[in-house]
């Protein structure tokens, strides 16, 4: 692929990324701007799985923890300090920081991928068992009830400094900004030093770690980073609810995670972006309708996905794309070839 | 004197709870190196098995023990004809088909029984006096028959030619294949038999915990952290890693409460995994089954 069309195409997304920021609010109605920051906030959740599976080749289960656990410490920090710019920040950081430690103990235990991916799970769903007991007055960090079962609320973000409160609106496009600057900034990732030897021990780890590279500081590194990258999207889906619930915890999260990602393709970045906007407009409706289940559905989905289209939606159609250009390609330089040799008049295009 | 032997009750059920749960998943995952994300699915339809079946007037015994284990042992050996089968040597692959079937799974008893179930299975077996204290006959008789499980599948495994083929298949398939035994049928009786275990651990556990569409997610993750601390030995495995596990869990729910029983639970597993990446058969007990 060309440099010239690569950055063609970053600039594409760009343009529409921006058109949607702004044009969205113009257009459509309150209800669906509000549905619309939920959704992109699941979108960031499937750029930060994304970004470590499909760069890393580390299959998490469980990237749901991360994702809980930014909402969680979000709606504690702004509770406790009444600003939400550092609770961010905060949650962001408590995100990041649980990835680096379970990291640890999966990549210096050099565990498999199969086993990373069901210990991440289990993680998550522990977690969920945990958080739903916490019902009591005496689970309480700092000021904040983290309120079992029915959650804690989430303050909405606030200007920084000034305090005041952001409206629905003003909130999609942070959300928006959030998710075009976290792919944005993923892309950048992939293309330093590090992303690339992150992809080069995705292909063949013994390989990389006999080119002298300490393959499990490259990926502990890419976890946090995911770890972090799904901190803020637990933020943005605090916002987008304004409560945060033991059910982001949840299998059916867990399990969406993986579709999204599945659905949009593996290796790249806007694929797991397309699948979660996809998948959360499927759902939705689903939801409106009573015949048939969404769980029932999307489990379908993923079976479908895995037996007959493994790669996912964006690398296949990239592939068709590509072949059908190498085609054409090989087509008229053959023409070329031939009408070089006749010395002829030259072929049309 | 009574107070100690209440307690000791308790750490043994703990443990015998997490061995049951695990045991279905350990033969799939030992024998077929296949990693069913559906257990819990598996043992919520044991549930229903018994709900359905007692509903229509069976003998709570004779659905508990019987009808579970077959029906979802059946379906067992539907699942890997229409779906594993496929996948064999993809383990990633059959991580995300499974799921996706324990979805598909929780969507369609949702949709058939409803996303609660009003009716409960009482224990079928009484309180029990242990000096001045009362104590639950029915935890009891779970630990007995986990022992008689554990008994049954290790004789199973040692003394009957099914065994010796499906321990032959586990070592060195491609051996196993030229030698003329069917390994794609060995496989098939394999995941049944996994699954039906998996269906009878469920079907006992009715009783305790309810039975509603979305129960799976309860069992699985104590399930894993289960067979995988344990390692690929079968039964040796389980029952070393549901021991320390168990023990660990019971003790700390003694002292702090259940809530972070649990927790001690996964944190033990994930220092444990560091410790012996390879489970605790990986490094102890070998050449056990």
């Amino acid at each position: 692929m060309s440099r010239w069309r690569d950055r063609n195409q970053l600039i594409a997304v760009a343009v529409i990324g921006l058109v949607v920021m702004f044009g969205a609010p113009q257009v459509l109605q309150l209800f669906t701007i509000i549905n619309l920051t939920t959704a992109i906030a699941l979108a960031v959740l499937a750029l930060s799985l994304g970004l470590i599976w499909g760069f890393g080749g580390i299959l998490c289960f469980g990237q749901t923890t991360f994702f809980g656990l930014g909402a969680y410490a979000y709606a504690v920090a702004a509770q406790n300090w009444g600003d939400t710019t550092s609770a961010v920040i905060v949650a962001v950081l408590v995100a990041a920081a649980v990835a680096a430690i379970l990291g640890y103990f999966m990549f210096w235990g050099r565990i498999s991928d199969v086993y990373l991916g069901v210990i991440t799970l289990t993680v998550t769903l522990i977690l969920f068992n945990l958080m739903r007991r916490t019902s009591g007055p005496e689970y309480k960090i700092g000021t904040a009830l983290l309120g079992g079962f029915n959650g804690t609320s989430a303050p909405p973000l606030t200007v920084p400094w000034s305090g005041a409160m952001l409206f629905p609106t003003q909130l999609f496009y942070v959300a928006m900004g959030a998710l075009i600057l976290a792919y944005f900034g993923c892309i950048w990732l992939t293309r330093t030093h590090f992303g690339r030897v992150c992809v080069s021990i995705r292909e063949n780890e013994t390989r990389a770690e006999l080119l002298g590279y300490d393959t499990r500081v490259y990926k502990l590194g890419l976890f946090a980073i995911g770890g972090g990258i799904a901190g803020l999207a637990g933020v943005l889906i605090a916002n987008g609810i304004g409560r945060v619930t033991p059910d982001l915890f949840n299998l059916s999260y867990a399990a969406q995670v993986i579709i999204w990602v599945i659905v949009g393709g593996r290796g790249t970045l806007i694929g797991p972006i397309l699948g979660a906007f996809g998948i959360f407009w499927l759902t939705s409706y689903l939801g409106t309708q009573q015949v048939v289940n969404a769980n029932m559905i999307l489990g379908l989905v993923l079976i479908g996905f895995v037996l007959l289209l493994p790669k996912g939606v964006v690398p296949t159609v990239v592939d068709l794309v590509g072949r059908r250009r190498t085609r054409r390609a090989g087509r008229s330089a053959r023409r070329r070839a031939r009408s070089g040799s006749r010395r002829s008049v030259q072929p049309a295009e | 004197m009574d107070y100690a032997a209440v307690i000791v009750l308790q750490v043994a059920y703990g443990v015998a709870n997490l061995a049951l749960i695990g045991l279905g998943l350990a033969i799939i995952f030992g024998m077929m190196r296949v990693i069913n994300l559906a257990h819990g699915e598996f043992l919520m339809l044991g549930g229903y098995t018994v709900v359905v079946a007692t509903n229509n007037g069976v003998n709570l015994w004779l659905a508990m023990l019987v009808l579970a284990p077959v029906v979802v042992g059946l379906i067992g050996v539907i699942v890997e004809r229409v779906l594993i089968r496929f996948l064999y040597g993809r383990m990633i692959d059959t991580l995300l088909a499974t799921w996706g079937l324990s979805l598909f799974l929780i969507g369609l008893v949702t949709t058939i029984f409803g996303p609660t179930t009003t009716t409960t299975v009482s224990p079928p077996v009484g309180a029990l006096h242990i000096g001045a204290f009362f104590s639950s006959g029915y935890e009891l008789f779970l630990i007995v028959i986990t022992l008689v499980l554990f008994a049954l599948v290790y004789a199973v495994m040692k003394f009957t030619k099914l065994g010796l083929l499906a321990r032959g298949t586990m070592q060195r398939a491609d051996m196993a294949a030229a030698l003329g035994v069917s390994t794609s049928t060995i496989y098939m009786i394999t995941f049944g038999l996994g699954s039906a275990v998996a269906g009878l651990a469920g079907a006992l556990l009715a009783p305790i915990t309810g039975v509603v569409p979305t129960i799976g997610a309860a069992y699985i993750a104590k399930a894993f952290i289960t067979v995988i601390s344990g390692g690929a030995a079968i039964l040796a495995g389980t029952a070393s890693a549901a021991a320390l596990l168990g023990f660990i869990n019971q003790v700390v729910t003694f002292i702090t409460g259940p809530t972070v029983g649990e927790v001690a639970l996964l944190v033990a597993a994930i220092i444990l995994l560091r410790l012996l990446p390879t489970g605790i058969t990986g490094r102890f007990f070998r050449r056990s089954l």
